[in-house]
């Protein structure tokens, strides 16, 4: 599914990413931990595409397509999806708009119809009500004022509605209380699928109690470290990230 | 004295325009005072970015009115779907009975037509909101009306029927003006939605229009007010609005310009008496090498009065736009609460915007805030879109109708939003494929 050889990534000059190697193949979850500033964002946004960030070597396959040379909206109609860890707000377009725009845009890069509105109306509700949010959030503004959780709750719905081969989850957990954080955990386990793969990138073992993975790794200073089973989350909880960091150093020096 | 004044002043002189007794005064005054101001030049500070060049340069002048007012073919432009109105409808200037709906209500009429009551309405309260030594082409206006619309709705009375007042022009073989003059008074307790509308059949115009609309809002009442130019490329219009606010009244307004050669407006609220609200929002999309200024002035006279104060602008192309947002808050005007906020997104290198707000505060115990902000499409939202599959271009459409929509989302008439959405679409998108997904 993705196979991530030697990634290097900077910004303003400062080298974030110095050399990461990931392979996940269909159905596989990953979870990736680690301290702040270990780079855990920048995996997810040099992947999806982000301006700010510079690869500046290596390379990241989506089923063998080069993603570095694609524009943001061409990975997502490939089927990468980024579940934004600061989800933006913008007013005076509202959900509902913005999610036909984005399921049409994907739908006709697949080479299906879109959707005529009612049933897309429905088919949204519909998703609303799998994550907990009313209908109201359709008409509002995309995000705007909405707390926290159901920024959140937003995007695990757009991923819903997407239906991407390839789900990244960043830090989704920040900042959410336990219901939240269950009804996020329910939308992504209930996506699982042979065909369909995530990474979730968390700083806390907490989620993984939810969302079980099948690795888990730790990314420290801009690589990853460490590998294992999802008992390693366990050790991470208990051991904290300091010995990893130092490892990390010591190899790299 | 200059051609330019004189030039001007003679439409005041044509037949139609035969002295009326009325008017006599008023016309009077204006023309002196009108005399008594300079041309503005990029010296007069309230005209410091807005050059009146294409106007004062035209060899043949405006001074004269249009010579045809033929309605054939205006049926569509005239109308706003889906609004429910009572129409009163003017081309180039004249009043076209064909084009305008039943004159059902008698809350709205031609001062030409008035009654005694109505004539007696007008005397009372024509020209006094204006302070025209300050507002050259007020003065103007002043000078040369001879007919124009009275709106007026009678205490505690609930205006149903929306008043819409729409004037077409359509180029003439020279050059003219077209004195525009439309006075609401609410006395207290009334409530009336009054919608103005401007429009041209195409982009080939010659006309010179001076609107000057005067609004005399009574203790507790209620004015809605729209104001839509929708004319462009070679019109030119300058006027503007002059509210008076009477005790606890609320002057709840809306300002949508396209821009066109040059369009001008100065708007101007007093709070009078005490309590009054005064709910201005703006919107202004020049483009292509249209100017478009807008100059409010806030009088907070007296104490407990609230203004909040929104414009916003898109500029395309080579167009400019001025904004001039003061609010002066005399020392009696204490426990004031004003905001005014301008905000413009740029969407070429080649556009301009000056933008001024201008608080002045004489009084110590008052909240006030302001800001003006230029800017190009957030970059983190654009990012957002693309990641979910939508087009750079289709994003950057989004954005933009967002960034207006936000405050027609909270227009009172739906019909005015509908008016204003599809010229949104042709502005940014120019391709309906982009605005596909929007309104």
């Amino acid at each position: 599914m993705l196979t991530i050889k030697d990634l290097k990534a900077s910004v303003e000059n400062k080298e974030i990413l110095k050399g990461l190697n990931l392979d996940i193949k269909p159905g596989e979850i990953h979870a990736i931990m680690g301290p702040n500033g270990a780079g855990k964002s920048t995996l997810g946004n040099v992947l999806a595409g982000r301006d700010d960030y510079e690869v500046t070597g290596g390379s990241a396959e989506l089923e063998g397509k080069n993603l570095l040379d694609l524009d943001p909206e061409e990975r997502a109609r490939l089927g990468l999806f980024l579940a934004f860890q600061y989800p933006v707000e913008i007013p005076g377009v509202s959900n509902l708009e913005f999610l036909k725009a984005s399921v049409d845009s994907v739908r006709a890069a697949q080479g299906k119809d879109a959707l005529d509105s009612v049933s897309f109306l429905k088919l949204a509700r519909a998703k609303c009500k799998l994550v907990d949010l009313d209908q109201s959030f359709l008409k509002r503004g995309v995000n705007e004022g909405f707390s926290g959780g159901e920024k959140k709750r937003n995007e695990i719905m757009q991923m819903m509605l997407l239906e991407p081969k390839l789900c990244i989850l960043d830090e989704t957990d920040s900042g959410l209380d336990i219901d939240a954080l269950q009804v996020v955990a329910e939308g992504v386990n209930s996506l699982r699928d042979p065909n369909r793969s995530f990474i979730i990138v968390t700083h806390y073992q907490r989620l993984l109690d939810y969302i079980v993975p099948d690795f888990v790794h730790v990314l420290a200073n801009g690589k990853i470290v460490k590998s294992g089973g999802k008992e390693l989350a366990l050790e991470l909880e208990e051991k904290g990230y300091s010995w990893l960091e130092d490892a990390a150093e010591n190899g790299a020096g | 004295m200059t051609d330019f004044h004189n030039g001007l002043l003679a439409v005041a002189n044509t037949k139609s325009n035969a002295e009326n007794e009325l008017f006599s005064a008023l016309n009077k005054s204006g023309s002196e005072s009108f005399l008594q101001q300079e041309i503005p030049t990029r010296k007069t500070e309230a005209w410091k970015f807005t050059s009146l060049y294409n106007f004062t340069s035209n060899e043949e002048g405006y001074g004269r009115l249009a010579e045809t007012h033929n309605a054939a073919g205006l049926d569509g432009i005239t109308t706003i779907p889906a609004l429910n109105a009572q129409r009163l409808v003017f081309v180039n200037g004249q009043y076209s009975e064909e084009l305008s709906s039943n004159e059902s209500v008698n809350n709205v009429v031609r001062f030409s037509q008035a009654n005694e009551a109505q004539q007696a309405i007008i005397a009372d309260n024509l020209g006094t909101a204006i302070e025209q030594e300050k507002h050259l082409f007020a003065a103007l206006n002043n000078a040369t009306t001879t007919d124009g619309v009275l709106v007026h709705v009678g205490k505690n009375e609930q205006l149903k029927t929306n008043i819409q007042i729409t004037h077409i022009t359509t180029a003439q073989a020279k050059p003219f003006t077209v004195p525009a003059r439309l006075l609401i008074v609410l006395e207290t307790g009334a409530q009336a939605t009054v919608v103005e509308h401007f429009a041209s059949n195409n982009d080939e115009q010659n006309c010179f229009v001076n609107a000057i609309t005067e609004a005399k809002v009574g203790a507790n009442a209620h004015l809605n007010h729209y104001r839509l130019q929708l004319m462009q490329e070679g019109s030119i219009q300058i006027g503007g609005v002059h509210v008076d606010l009477d005790r606890d009244a609320n002057y709840d307004s809306f300002q949508l310009g396209l821009g066109a050669k040059i369009v001008r407006n100065d708007i101007n609220v007093n709070h009078n008496v005490g309590g009054s609200h005064c709910e201005l929002v703006g919107v202004y999309l020049p483009q292509n090498k249209q100017l478009i200024d807008f100059h409010s002035n806030i009088e907070h006279k007296i104490a407990n009065c609230t203004t909040n104060e929104i414009f916003r602008g898109i500029m395309a192309d080579k167009s400019k736009a001025v904004f001039n947002g003061r609010i002066h808050i005399h020392p009696d005007a204490q426990k004031t609460l004003a905001q005014l906020s301008n905000k413009n997104l740029l969407l070429s290198n080649d556009t301009t915007i000056n933008t001024k707000p201008e608080l002045e505060i004489y009084a110590d115990d008052v909240r006030c805030a302001h800001g003006a902000t230029i800017a190009q499409l957030d970059e983190q939202a654009r990012f957002y879109l693309r990641s979910r599959g939508i087009s750079s271009a289709e994003a950057d459409v989004m954005l933009s109708f967002g960034f207006i929509n936000e405050l027609l989302e909270n227009l009172k008439l739906d019909a005015v939003r509908d008016l204003i959405r599809p010229i949104l679409a042709k502005r940014f998108g120019r391709d309906e494929e982009l605005m596909k997904h929007l309104g």
